[in-house]
């Protein structure tokens, strides 16, 4: 059977790429890695004709071949080498058709790097709108390339393409072999004697740009480095005049096949609605204040709506565990799976409503078109602080989780700003810290509503929880910036699309990408941790545990019931291998106002912060015996009494002094293993623990001295 | 000769040249050609960053320092 061919999606950002792709391909889609890179890789399959089936790739929006980011830089590393494993068979490359001569530029340079391409014309309603008409037929004759008109939000025109795709994999592609611009002869010999016979572009842009080309080795890029100091050749210099030669030929190109109804001098411009739409977003004092009240609903109904779900999957998953306590036999097997395995799955569960409600927020504030507006209403203020606008997305992310946030740092174009959100972004409180905030708030914070019963106080005290590691970031952020004291140009040229309707298969898409990532992904580190601690809980060096029963009762005779069986438990716990390492560390702990318990959960929740409240249940749920009323982690924990004071252990110092560490603290492996793969060194991720523990624990510290 | 950061809002000009060899080829890329026409359309707050609408189909925006680097021609 032949291979199945691979066809690649180019376009420009907002171009409309990703809905084509999800109309091509529907939900036969996969994200995967592109090999060396973190970058996400999605593709999917595409029936062309019956039992005919081709692979579709969607590559990241680039305005020209030449990568100003790193983003950028793997659409040339697959374009430009035929031995990657990526490389496509074909290209279609979308334009948008309002905007038709910028769109041209990029196909034109995929186009002569001899890649058999098909041009895909989108938003031609929006062109017509404004007056243009397209004759797709004579432009298809001017390029010599099968042009299909589509419409790849609502997947109109898709017949059309496929017969251009088969008509462009069963012809030969005809490439361009004249260079754009004219360049010595004996350049491009140079460089094929040495790297064999190509396309004269792809042989050019391959001497232009073999230092952000992973397939050439240092030796090889030395020689591309002795040829054009040879030929005294400036890869900048042409590249700015090829780009100005080939909107000269694009220009010539759409002026014969694109009529302009409007052309009348000077004709009033048409007031879109975007421009309506941000004479508000973008107002020197509206827009913030706007920004600021969707951040503010976004945390209000985080934390009340989700509670409802939230409620329903901690009741369920206790009434379960009460449920198999009651039917199984009493054993160490049964423990192992309500205590450990079921309370750990709960921990995992738990999470979905809120990661949800989040990633909706976000993927809906990236659909619309108003997170660049964001980016620029933001860009001045986040400068002072050694960021940039576009740092506004990763920290935003941030707050659903770090890793796919630093990933999306990529577009930032200067390395030190990025090296700052980096390191900064972390500090937002992601996802997994709201079950700690949710738990630890509901113990010191009393439910009741304020500022005239329009807000829950609780749901105030969580936003102050996120602005508090928003600030600190902009803080650290400053430091660095200080510190690390770069001259290093950042720039922050882009475009601001024009608002559009979220399409809302996308939003789901992303939601459940990103729910389904957590189960699975963070779910599996989570079950396996919740196992291993209920084992060192259960178990203990020598046979201390098995006399812990015969010594409390030879200690206090008096004692009987209830309170007996949790002397008992108490006792066993602190003899287990579990507790052992709580007292190791509790003399470091003490002055936090944390005891060997919790110095349990820290310890653990260093690998993910998420273990914690799957820890402290597994902690107290041995910790006695339990009736239904007290099955929620929330009230055996509230149940919990200081042995020094009498009092309730969770008091106000101890919980604030526990929110603030867990606020600033470093405990995720997967964003530490993130950071060392995107800057490429095991300096960063140790700055980035070393300076955020140290942070926690003084912050901690500082708090429950001044509470306590 | 004036540059693009000396238009005030609503104002149009004719992109002439450039004063700096990266930044201008970024902004070829993205339309910004000698003879193209931008109007100014947005200041964030503080002034910076600006936004401008390129031949009266899409708007880029960028800082203020960088839009000193685009020499025009008011019309």
């Amino acid at each position: 059977m032949a291979k199945t061919p691979k066809i690649a999606l180019i376009g420009n950002p907002n171009a409309g790429k990703s809905s084509l792709f999800n109309s091509l391909t529907g939900l036969n889609q996969k994200t995967g890695n592109f090999p060396g890179v973190t970058m996400e890789k999605l593709t999917g399959i595409w029936e062309l004709e019956p039992k005919r089936p081709v692979e579709i790739l969607d590559l990241p929006g680039i305005y020209s071949i030449y990568p100003k980011s790193i983003d950028e830089e793997l659409v040339i590393n697959i374009l430009a080498d035929p031995s990657h494993p990526d490389f496509p068979d074909m290209a279609i490359v979308v334009a948008d058709a309002s905007n038709l001569k910028r769109n041209l530029l990029l196909f034109s340079q995929v186009r002569d790097l001899g890649i058999p391409t098909v041009l895909a014309l989108n938003m031609i309603d929006v062109a017509e709108n404004e007056g243009y008409v397209i004759n797709s037929i004579k432009l298809a004759r001017e390029l010599n390339v099968e042009v299909a008109e589509v419409n790849a939000k609502r997947g109109i025109g898709l017949n059309g393409l496929k017969l251009a795709v088969v008509k462009t994999l069963a012809n030969r592609f005809a490439s361009n072999d004249a260079l754009p611009l004219p360049i010595a002869e004996d350049l491009i010999q140079d460089v094929q004697a040495e790297f064999g016979e190509a396309e004269p572009y792809r042989s050019l842009l391959w001497l232009m740009e073999h230092d952000r080309m992973k397939m050439f080795s240092k030796q090889q890029c030395e020689k591309f480095d002795g040829i054009q100091n040879k030929h005294k050749f400036s890869a900048k210099k042409y590249q700015s005049e090829e780009t100005v030669k080939r909107y000269e030929q694009i220009t010539e190109v759409v002026d014969r096949c694109v009529i302009n109804l409007n052309r009348k001098w000077d004709a009033a411009p048409v007031r879109t609605w975007t421009d309506r739409l941000d004479k508000f977003f973008l107002h020197p004092v509206g827009g913030y204040v706007f920004f600021l009240a969707i951040l503010f609903v976004m945390f209000q109904a985080v934390f009340t709506w989700a509670t409802y779900p939230m409620d329903l999957i901690d009741g369920g998953v206790a009434a379960l565990n009460d449920w198999l306590k009651g039917v199984l036999p009493e054993s160490a097997l049964t423990a192992l799976l309500t205590d450990g395995l079921i309370a750990g799955i709960g921990g995992v569960l738990i999470f979905i409503p809120q990661i949800a409600f989040l990633f909706l927020f976000i993927s809906l504030l990236e659909e619309t078109g108003y997170m660049s507006r964001v980016m620029f209403i933001m860009d001045k203020l986040m400068r002072r602080f050694g960021l940039n606008g576009k740092s506004v997305v990763p920290l935003i992310s941030g707050v659903a989780c770090a890793v796919p946030a630093i990933m999306s740092t990529r577009s930032i174009g200067s390395w030190k700003d990025r090296l700052i959100t980096i390191l900064v972004t972390p500090l937002m409180s992601c996802s997994a810290r709201l079950p700690i905030y949710t738990v630890l708030i509901a113990l010191v914070v009393p439910e009741k509503n304020t500022l005239f019963g329009l807000f829950n106080l609780q749901g105030v005290a969580l936003f102050g929880l996120y602005l508090l590691g928003f600030f600190m970031a902009l803080v650290s952020a400053w430091v660095m910036k200080v510190i690390l004291q770069a001259k290093e140009k950042s720039y922050f040229i882009m475009e601001l699309p024009t608002y559009k309707g979220p399409r809302f298969k996308h939003v789901a898409l992303t939601i459940w990408n990103s729910v389904n990532a957590f189960v699975f992904e963070a779910g599996k580190i989570i079950v396996a941790i919740s196992i291993v601690l209920w084992v060192l809980a259960s178990y203990g060096p020598g046979d201390k545990i098995a006399q812990s029963e015969a010594r409390v009762r030879q200690e206090n005779p008096t004692l009987q019931g209830v309170e007996l069986a949790n002397k008992i438990s108490a006792q066993k716990l602190e003899n287990s291998y579990a507790g052992h390492f709580g007292h190791f560390v509790e003399p470091v702990i003490r002055p936090l106002g944390y005891d060997w318990k919790i110095g349990i959960a820290l310890i653990t929740s260093f690998a993910a912060r998420e273990v914690f409240v799957g820890t402290m249940s597994t902690i107290y749920s041995m910790g006695g015996e339990v009736d239904d009323e007290n099955a929620t982690i929330k009230n055996r924990m509230r149940a919990e009494i200081n042995p020094a004071t009498g009092k309730p252990m969770y008091d106000a110092a101890l919980g604030f002094s526990l929110l603030i560490f867990y606020a600033f603290a470093m405990q995720c492996m997967s964003t530490l293993a993130t950071t060392y793969r995107e800057t490429k060194s095991w300096k960063y991720p140790l700055i980035q623990f070393g300076y955020m523990t140290a942070l926690a624990y003084l912050s901690a510290f500082a708090v429950y001295q001044l509470l306590s | 000769m004036a540059n693009l950061a000396d238009l005030k809002i609503g104002e149009k000009g004719e992109i002439v040249g450039f004063t700096d060899e990266l930044l201008s080829l970024k902004l070829l890329e993205m339309g910004c050609l000698p003879g193209t026409e931008v109007i100014l359309t947005h200041l964030a707050p503080f002034g910076d960053p600006i936004a401008i609408r390129v031949s009266g189909s899409y708007t880029l925006s960028m800082r203020r320092e960088e839009a000193e680097t685009m020499l025009i021609k008011r019309t």
